[in-house]
Formats: structure tokens, sequence, C-alpha cells
């Protein structure tokens, strides 16, 4: 493991790493984040989402003062029933990362594998697949989110809809953002299949399976990666947007755009702390995710390199 | 000099239109329903309806019923079964057709006729007959001493009119028909329709010969009434200056609205209480707990009464908004008292005690349904309710649905614990006892989803229904609440407030049924 550490350390990506300061800022945050929400749990002083542990009395209290009623204090204030806005906060942020990350992961191994079968084989396979892809690149992405949203909610029982939200979400999204993924591994497995080295896999009996994910796919990790960082971002800021628009997840599983949109019926009346520090936080989640992504991109980048 | 001349009356008759033209533009979340004073009994229906018609009795802002078109009525002393109504004289209605006892008769048959659905509030009439020109008498099956009460939102037509226009069976809504008197008026009241388009735009203008002119204020001029939906809107297009009143300003926002200059907002206790029903037959509808239904349990549903700190709900939820109840019956109806809106003060470990005294020690499960747009905060107070009955061991799951589906749930008895917010248009306590305590049947209790039937209880609803002596009513109405209180039936949470933001030149006496009627606005 150190091992490996080191041997980044030394590479030109480390190099690239060490030489950037808004690569390591965003990095550190990411990291900070990260943890912040594994280790929720632990770390908030209460669950917000167990009724048990709330007081209405609470409800309101601003930032850094004690509550006149309980005595109680909360870092960031507490929301209309009473929640520490920083729990909420964590919670939310374990929601809105899993929701990112999953959905990356779909759209992942979706493009990736209709990529590839578009690549190699050609066709009219790739012209439906690439045709697809280009229809569907004409509509934002948020707009097809938000019909299979629809969809899945009005085929769902009510008592279902709150459990299925989330995986809907994840589902609406990574579907949303297939196409980049594909048209690049298309890209690689069309330059690819005839190269001499597939040919010779072909010669010796290998299937097309193999081909594709033993020997093709390989050659496009780092655009792969530069990609997934990048959707990982604008995945977070989908899923954010959804639920402001009260179509995500549910309140009774807020992510952070649940908590803005929550918030944002109190900013008007003076309770700022409520909308205000999910956004701060969702705001360096994105920008800390995005610079990542694309510091990442000109590392990469052969071109860029002198 | 004929040019200065006509300029001066063009002036005139400008200023004179000026000074005279007051337009009051008013916002509300929805639109009436029809025109049609006996086919829908809502809200929103029958307040839009009495600027343009007027029942015999009307209910002043402060409570008072106040001579309408009728100017006078007794129970006749030879039989306590009979209404007599004098009739103001002199009354037109919008098209110049005189109003007299043929149209009382004809709207109240009309009124209480199959298809209309205002005939629950004078189901207890028996017989309408005119004994002269300016004077009717009604009779009730059994003596009514409230039914002038019960008329307030009967409006009259004109016999004449209706059957000109071939309008006699009141609009069947429901099954999307349309009417002549759905789309047009011709009453007696203050303004006339000019136009109206369905959830866009009512335009009404000034009786000038209205009877009331002396009597009312009736200052605006034109009224122009719009249904805007979100409550957010409703509020930029006041603080715009697009409109100059609303009648349901959110919480949060009332100290935006305060803080500006040209608005302010008036107050007042509602006349609503909202409270949560508690399933207290031996079965529950989600499933028995070890064979029984903890809310049958009277010690239950009292710890869980008391469990509720309606004071934090008061302060937080409604922001002050509210008046904390410990008795399902707003503040102004006949049979409220002091003592009775008293509600114990949450003690966790007394709770605990009475739940581990009962058998549940260790709480139990059950759904709480909710609607989430029906009353102010709906949502929000039942979330607070989860969270305080949890901290003594209830664990409730919240089912918050739209009022589309939240009240055909009630209606099915398909819960076991729900909200619900109740107003008594009677202001007397017999009303809430007919429709929320007495055992569900067809006639009686058809909102009592608790499944509570007491039959003792029962023979005296039907005893102050016949009572003519108010003392000896009062005192047996006094008796009935402190049954029911005891049983604790409901838990009361709170009476709502209502808050009208206006243009500060109106004064306005808000109406604690939330019923604005424009005649009684004065501008200063």
């Amino acid at each position: 493991m150190i091992s490996r550490i080191s041997s980044f350390w030394a590479s030109d990506i480390g190099w690239s790493f060490r030489g950037s300061p808004v690569a390591i800022l965003s990095a550190i945050m990411v990291v900070v984040l990260l943890m912040a929400a594994l280790f929720a749990p632990w770390i908030t002083p209460q669950n917000p989402f167990d009724p048990s542990e709330l007081n209405l009395a609470n409800g309101f209290s601003p930032p850094l003062q004690e509550n006149p009623f309980t005595n109680d204090f909360f870092v960031f204030g507490a929301d209309n029933q009473g929640r520490d806005v920083f729990s909420t906060i964590l919670y939310g942020l374990r929601i809105s990362l899993m929701v990112g990350v999953l959905a990356v992961a779909f759209g992942l191994v979706l493009g990736v594998s209709l990529g590839l079968i578009a690549g190699y084989v050609g066709g009219r396979v790739d012209s439906i697949i690439m045709r697809t892809a280009d229809i569907q690149l004409t509509f934002p992405a948020i707009l097809i989110a938000m019909l299979i949203f629809g969809i899945a909610k009005g085929v769902a029982p009510i008592e279902y809809r709150d459990q299925v939200a989330i995986w809907v979400l994840i589902v609406a999204i990574g579907l949303s953002d297939w196409v980049p993924f594909a048209r690049v591994v298309r890209g690689a497995a069309m330059v690819q299949k005839n190269k001499d080295f597939v040919l010779a896999a072909k010669l010796a009996g290998q299937g097309p399976m193999t081909i594709m994910f033993r020997h093709i796919l390989p050659n496009a990790m780092s655009p792969i990666l530069v990609i997934a960082t990048i959707s990982l971002a604008l995945a977070i800021i989908a899923e954010a947007t959804l639920s402001f628009l009260g179509v995500g997840a549910p309140p009774t599983k807020p992510s952070l755009g649940t908590l803005i949109r929550v918030g944002q019926e109190f900013a008007l009346s003076g309770e700022w702390w409520i909308l205000f520090f999910p956004a701060l936080t969702l705001l360096m989640l994105a920008l800390s995710v995005n610079s990542l992504g694309d510091w990442l991109r000109d590392a990469l980048n052969p071109s860029l390199k002198s | 000099m004929k040019k200065p001349l006509l300029v001066t009356a063009a002036a005139v008759a400008l200023m004179t239109s000026s000074a005279g033209a007051e337009t009051l533009r008013w916002g509300l979340a929805g639109d009436a329903l029809t025109l049609d004073p006996h086919a829908q009994n809502e809200g929103v229906t029958i307040m839009l309806q009495s600027q343009m018609m007027e029942p015999l009795v009307s209910r002043a802002p402060n409570g008072e019923l106040e001579p309408t078109l009728a100017t006078e009525w007794a129970i006749k002393k030879a039989d306590p079964t009979v209404w007599v109504f004098k009739l103001r004289e002199g009354v037109k209605f919008h098209d110049g057709a005189a109003f007299d006892s043929e149209d009382v008769v004809f709207s109240l048959n009309r009124a209480r006729s199959q298809a209309s659905q205002m005939k629950g509030l004078i189901a207890s009439i028996a017989e309408v007959k005119a004994t002269g020109p300016h004077e009717v008498e009604i009779k009730t099956k059994g003596p009514n001493p409230i039914l002038p009460a019960a008329m307030t939102s009967i409006f009259m037509l004109d016999k004449t009119w209706v059957e000109a226009n071939k309008a006699t069976v009141p609009q069947n809504v429901a099954a999307g028909e349309v009417t002549f008197a759905s789309t047009n008026v011709n009453g007696t009241g203050p303004y006339k329709l000019v136009s109206r388009e369905q959830d866009n735009r009512t335009v009404m203008r000034r009786n000038d010969d209205y009877w009331g002119m002396k009597t009312f204020p009736v200052k605006v001029t034109e009224v122009v009434f719009t249904p805007i939906q979100n409550a957010a809107t409703r509020v930029s297009a006041l603080l715009s200056g697009e409109l100059d009143f609303i009648q349901d300003v959110p919480v949060q926002d009332i100290q935006r609205v305060k803080s500006n200059a040209g608005l302010k907002i008036e107050t007042q206790t509602e006349n609503r209480s909202v409270f949560f029903g508690l399933n207290v037959s031996d079965k529950l509808h989600g499933g028995n707990i070890n064979g029984k239904n903890p809310l049958a349990d009277v010690r239950v549903r009292q710890a869980m009464s008391m469990a509720i700190n309606r004071d934090a709900i008061q302060r937080v939820v409604m922001r002050g908004q509210s008046v904390p109840a410990g008795v399902i019956m707003p503040t102004f109806v006949r049979g409220w008292s002091k003592e009775l809106n008293t509600y114990p003060p949450t003690d966790v470990a007394k709770i605990k005690a009475m739940l581990a005294d009962a058998g549940y020690k260790d709480g139990f499960s059950i759904q709480l349904d909710c609607p989430n747009d029906r009353y102010i905060n709906d949502e929000a107070i039942c979330q607070a309710a989860v969270s305080m009955l949890s901290q003594v061991g209830i664990k409730v799951n919240l089912n918050a649905t739209s009022k589309a589906l939240f009240f055909p749930q009630i209606g099915k008895l398909e819960t076991d614990f729900f909200m619900l917010g109740w107003g008594v248009p009677s202001y007397d306590s017999e009303y809430i006892f007919n429709f929320l305590y007495h055992t569900k049947s067809d006639a009686y209790g058809s909102w009592n989803s608790t499944r509570y039937s007491n039959p003792e209880l029962d023979s005296q609803i039907k005893a102050i229904a016949a009572e003519v002596n108010l003392e000896a009513r009062d005192a047996m109405v006094k008796n009935m609440w402190e049954t029911v209180k005891k049983d604790a039936v409901y838990i009361p949470i709170h009476h709502q407030m209502l808050n009208w933001a206006m243009k500060s030149k109106y004064t306005v006496t808000v109406d604690p049924d939330n019923q604005a009627r424009i005649k009684y606005f004065s501008i200063n």
C-alpha cells in the first residue's frame, strides 16, 4: 500500500499533483467530506431522522446561540422541527454522495458496454446505439431524469414511493449520463480493433467478450477515469436539482438538494441558516470534485505534457 | 369658448369617475366551484356568492346574527315548531324584479330539494309557506331553536328569473353540468356580476340600488377576484401591488408583509379547531397489537394527549399564530369555557407511568394519517407530534398525503390515528356533537371516524336538539363536553388564526369563518 502511494507520488501524475495547489486543496476537501459522510452516525450530535431525538422546542435555534427554552446549542442552528442542521447536512451528504457514485457507476457500466459493442461490432448495431445516444444528447439530462422519475413515481404504489425514490433517482441520473462514456469507448474500440494484438487474440480463438473487456477496454481507461470524475460532480448537482424540484430524495431521507428546498421556505423570513449551510456544503462538494476532475484531465492528457 | 367647456366637462367626468372608482383586487388560493347557490356547500363558493346574493339572516363579522333579507324572526307563540320571518320591504333583485315571500318559499324549497347540496343544513325544515307578501312561516320537524343560525348560507333567488331560465333544479357539479344559474347571477346583494372566467377571474361591480347602501360601508365599487394557487406567489403579488387583499398569509411571511409600509395584517382566531382523532374501537385498522387496540384504553389516549406539547407547536410550528386547545371547539362557540379549554402540561415521566399502567411499558407502533395541503402547517404539526410521541415510546409512522386522498381514507374508516380540522358554522356545540361524537349512523356522526359510541351521549345529543330552554340546554351541553373530554376521544391541538393582509387604507373586521364580505370594507 505504502509503496503504491510512494510510487504514485513519484510518478508523472504525482508530480503534477504536487505542483497544483488547487488539486491538493480539492483532494483534501473531498476526503474530508467523504469521511464526514462515512462516519456521520458517530460524529453528529443527534440522528436527525430519529424522531425521539428531536425536541420541537429547539425549532429555529440560530447558529452558535443557546436556545433560551432548552439551553441546547447548535453550531449551524436548528431547523423548523428542532433538527440540528449540522447533523442533517452530514446525513444529507451521505445520500448525495451515494446517489452520485452509484449513478455514475450505473452510467459507466452502461456506457462502456454499449460503447464497446458499438465500436467493436460496428455496422447497424453501431448506428442504432450511437444514433440513440445522439438523440438523447439533444435533451437536457435533467429532463430525461425527470421523465424517468415521473414514470417510476406513477407506477410505484404510494407506500413504496419513498423507499424506491433513491433507486429511481440513481437509475434516472445514470441513464442520462452514459453517452460520454459510450462515445469515448467506441472511439477507442474502433481504433484498437484492427490492431495486430487484437487480430492475434482473435486468431488465438478468444471470444469477443474477452477481446472487448481484456484487450480493448484497458486502452480507454484514462479518459474513462476523467469522465467519471467530472460526471460525479455533474451527478451530484443533477441529484440536488431534482431533489430541489421536489422529485428527488424524499424529506424522510433528504439529500443536500432536499435540505436546500426545505431551507428556502424559511430564507425570506429570517432563518437563513437552514438554507445557507446545506447550500455551502453542496457548493464545496461539487466544486472540489469538479476541480479534481479538471486536474485529472490535464494530468492525463499527453498533448499537455511538456 | 367651446373647447375649454368640453375640457372642463371631461375633467369633471374624469374626476368623479376616479374619485368614485375603488377597485379591490382580491387573491385567493382557489375559485368558487359554481354560482348556483344551492349546488355546493363549500367555503370559497359561498363567499364569492355572498357578495352578490343574500340569505334571510346572516352572520356579521362580530359573530352576531344580522337581519338581512328578513328584518325580524321569532318562534310562533302558539306553536314552538314554527318560525315566523318578516321580510325586508322594497328590496329589488339585480334585474329590477321585487323580492317577496314567493321567492323565499321557492328558494328554500330549491335548497331543500334532492339535488341541492345545502339540504343537510336545513334538514329540520318540514314546510315553508308564505303568509303574506312579506312574511313566511317555516315549520320544522320538532322544535328547532337554532334554525336561523343554520340558514346563513342559504341564498335567495328570484323565482321568475330561475323559472324563465330553466334552472329550477340545482346544478349537479360532480357530473360537470352547466346551467344558466351556475354561470349567471340575479341576486339582491351589494355586487352585480360583470364577467366571470372560472379559475381565472371574476369581476363584480357595485349595485348602487342595494338596500343596505346606508346600513353598510359598501365603499368598494369594483371587485376583481383572482384565484392564485401558490401561497408564495400570492404573497409576492400582494407585496408587488398586483393584489389589494389576500386571506391566507403563510405564517413565515407575516413579518415580511407587516414590514411593508403600505400593507397591514388583521388577525382573528378562526372558527376552526385542529385535532387528532383516535380509533377507540376494539380493532385497529392497521392490525391489533398483541390482540388489543391500545387506543381503546382511555389511559393511553390521555397519555398521548399529554405528550403533545401544544405550547411548543404554537411557538415554533405556528410562530405564535394559533391558540392552544384543550377542547375541539373554537373559542366563540356556545358551550366553550376556559375550564374546558385547559390542557395538561407535558410531563414525560408521568406519561410513561400512565402507559406502563395500561400495559404499554415499551410503547407501541401506530400510523398517523395526515393531510399535507388542508390546514395551516398540517404536515409540520404531524411531524412534531411524531417526535413528541416517540419520546414517550410510541413509535409513529407518518403518512402525509394530499386532501384528495386523505379525506376518503378517514371517511372509509381506513385509519386509526388522524388529523382533522372542524369549523362550526352554527356557532353551537350541537353541531360538533352531531358530526363528531354521535355514533356513526345515517343521519348522525357522519365525520366521526373514531368509532366512539356512547348510547347515553347519543340520547343527550338528541335531547339538546329539542330543548327550548336555553339555560337547561347549556347545562346539558356542559355536562356532555365534560364526558367526552374525560374520554379523550380526540386530542385537541389548537384553534387556527386567520391572517388577512391588505392595503393599509382598508378597515376590515376579520370574519372568524374566513368569509370576507366586501360590503363591510371601509376605506380611509
